[in-house]
């Protein structure tokens, strides 16, 4: 049950997509977004699923895959699909009881989900295609300036890949404790939501615990490596960008030109 | 006697239908005596934690079926639950899962989910930490001020409260000094007199497990590799360093006494009998 979660889920993989350097990833997500965001009317809306299909062809990452990730976010889809079927004025199309259903109304509806349905693909396929670690390094790289301001941006990258090295020996920890406390007759199972939510207890104090010791002894460790922040750190793996980035982030430029000029029709 | 546990034909796939399919148990089968030691021994990922996780029904066999008593453990929900009482479960590194307040809490909280009166609880508690040698001082501390060892002592006494008829170890001695192990397998042998209990003991220690097994059950890849008492187990010797398992260093040294010509039993595996076969060699007094 626990090894189901696919938050940030690496597919290891060869093609092009995957070999983009992070930052160049990072940046077309942010653009991509920004893009989807001044979409207008059906036209931009092609150009942005066009952009996306082509993306995810290059990548050979299955659709289910995608739409997996998707699942989680059902609720909210369709939550925010109703209210805007309900709520936006306009030509009324079906009239019953307090309800009205109007033809902008459905429109809206019908772009808002795209939109978010888009928007999460999008950046499912980043973390699908790039590691955790170099997606961490992308981001320290390009947020570097920030340095200049005194901001811990290299600390911070190191906390995001220690979570996101954490998470599978956090999950497979759990396991190990419920199974112990299952074993001495632990009922996570039955009972309302309050015996349910004390029948954690035995699995969150002895995780808090190890989590801390884990901690305490990744720390001595760096330590021992003469681990001291990121001043004068060097690194194994040098971002480079190469022409396949260059060229990404033109065809980047030219779709959110290309949507900011649609949009200035009303397209 | 009769077989208090049997394993039919078992198996147990991980993550069948994906590219991650792992068979971990693969057509085991065997039976238990009530009352019997039975050591567990394979190198890494023999498949020796897998099965005994079937055995209190955490994990559910993808094949096969487990028996306790001859009533098959998954005949329906109250059974499957009242295996985990029946068959205590002590993981490695027991330790890790203490979570109380107080030693005593922690110790109470298996007969607690079996809902017994707060008298038999405490009852129980008590009788459980002293068959693990700990002293009546520690139940009112906070188990996470003890030290490693009583830790290990009081996580150990959590699964005896529980008073089951089976009792299964899975390195229990792993991380402890050889003091503490020596005292600790001392712990489970006296318990198993005292109680009539049937132990199962999984270990890396060929000199632990020879010594206090009743039966020796070899596990390789997923199958039983050899089964029976230690003498016979270690009779093949080769065999056991072939699939990567050591044999007691006495045996060792009887085996390598063998090739030289000298008329010993390879399979020895005791210092008593060993001393025994050296001092009839040298024509001295058998008993002493």
């Amino acid at each position: 049950m626990l090894k189901d979660i696919t938050l940030g889920q690496y597919f290891p993989g060869d093609t092009v997509i995957h070999r983009l350097d992070p930052r160049t990833k990072l940046l077309m997500v942010i653009v991509y977004i920004v893009a989807l965001f001044l979409c207008k009317w059906f036209v931009s809306y092609g150009v942005a699923l066009a952009f996306l299909a082509t993306v995810i062809i290059l990548s050979k990452i299955r659709l289910k895959a995608l739409f997996k990730g998707l699942k989680p976010l059902l609720i909210i889809i369709l939550f925010t699909a109703v209210l805007n079927i309900f709520y936006t004025d306009g030509t009324v199309l079906v009239e019953f009881w307090i309800f009205r259903i109007t033809r902008e109304g459905l429109i809206n509806a019908f772009f808002l989900v795209l939109r978010i349905m888009l928007l999460v693909m999008g950046t499912f396929l980043m973390t699908y295609t790039t590691s955790p670690i170099a997606l961490t390094d992308g981001l320290e790289s390009l947020l570097s300036p920030l340095k200049k301001l005194r901001f811990p941006v290299h600390e911070l990258a190191m906390m995001m890949s220690i979570a996101l090295r954490f998470i599978p020996t956090l999950i497979e920890e759990t396991d190990k404790i419920i199974s112990a406390q299952k074993a001495r007759g632990a009922d996570f199972e039955t009972g309302n939501i309050f015996r349910r939510a004390k029948a954690l207890i035995p699995i969150l104090v002895p995780l808090f615990v190890s989590a801390f010791r884990r901690a305490d002894e990744l720390a001595t460790a760096m330590e021992c490596r003469c681990y001291h922040g990121g001043k004068g750190r060097t690194k194994l793996k040098q971002l480079r960008y190469r022409r396949r980035d260059v060229l990404s982030l033109l065809l980047g430029a030219v779709l959110l030109g290309g949507i900011i000029t649609l949009r200035h029709f009303g397209l | 006697m009769s077989a208090i546990i049997e394993v039919k034909d078992l198996c147990h796939t991980y993550s069948a239908g994906t590219p991650f399919e792992h068979v971990a148990v693969d057509h085991i089968s065997f039976s238990v005596e009530k009352g019997e030691f039975l050591g567990l021994i394979g190198h890494t990922g023999s498949g020796k934690s897998t099965l005994i996780q079937h055995l209190n029904g955490l994990l559910q066999p993808t094949g096969g079926d487990i028996l306790l008593g001859g009533e098959s453990i998954w005949k329906d929900k109250q059974t499957t639950r009242a295996a985990r009482f029946r068959a205590g479960l002590v993981f490695q590194y027991p330790e890790y899962q203490l979570f109380e307040e107080t030693v005593f809490k922690d110790i109470a909280f298996g007969p607690k989910n079996m809902g017994l009166s707060e008298a038999e609880i405490r009852e129980r508690v008590l009788r459980a930490i002293g068959f693990v040698g700990l002293d009546e001082a520690v139940l009112e501390k906070s188990p996470f001020d003890l030290s490693g060892g009583q830790k290990r002592r009081v996580a150990i006494a959590g699964v005896i409260a529980m008073e089951p008829e089976i009792i299964i170890f899975d390195e229990p001695t792993a991380g402890l000094d050889p003091a503490g192990c020596a005292s600790l397998l001392e712990n489970i042998r006296a318990y198993q007199k005292a109680t009539q209990a049937t132990v199962l003991m999984v270990s890396h220690s060929m000199d632990d497990v020879a010594v206090l097994a009743d039966r020796l059950l070899v596990l390789n890849h997923g199958r039983v590799e050899m089964l029976g008492t230690p003498n016979e187990v270690f009779q093949n010797a080769t065999r056991l360093t072939e699939i990567g398992l050591a044999v007691p260093q006495i045996t060792a040294l009887f085996l390598r006494l063998q090739e030289l010509g000298i008329p010993v039993d390879p399979a020895t595996y005791t210092v008593s009998d060993a001393m025994r076969q050296l001092l009839l060699l040298k024509g001295g007094k058998a008993d002493a």
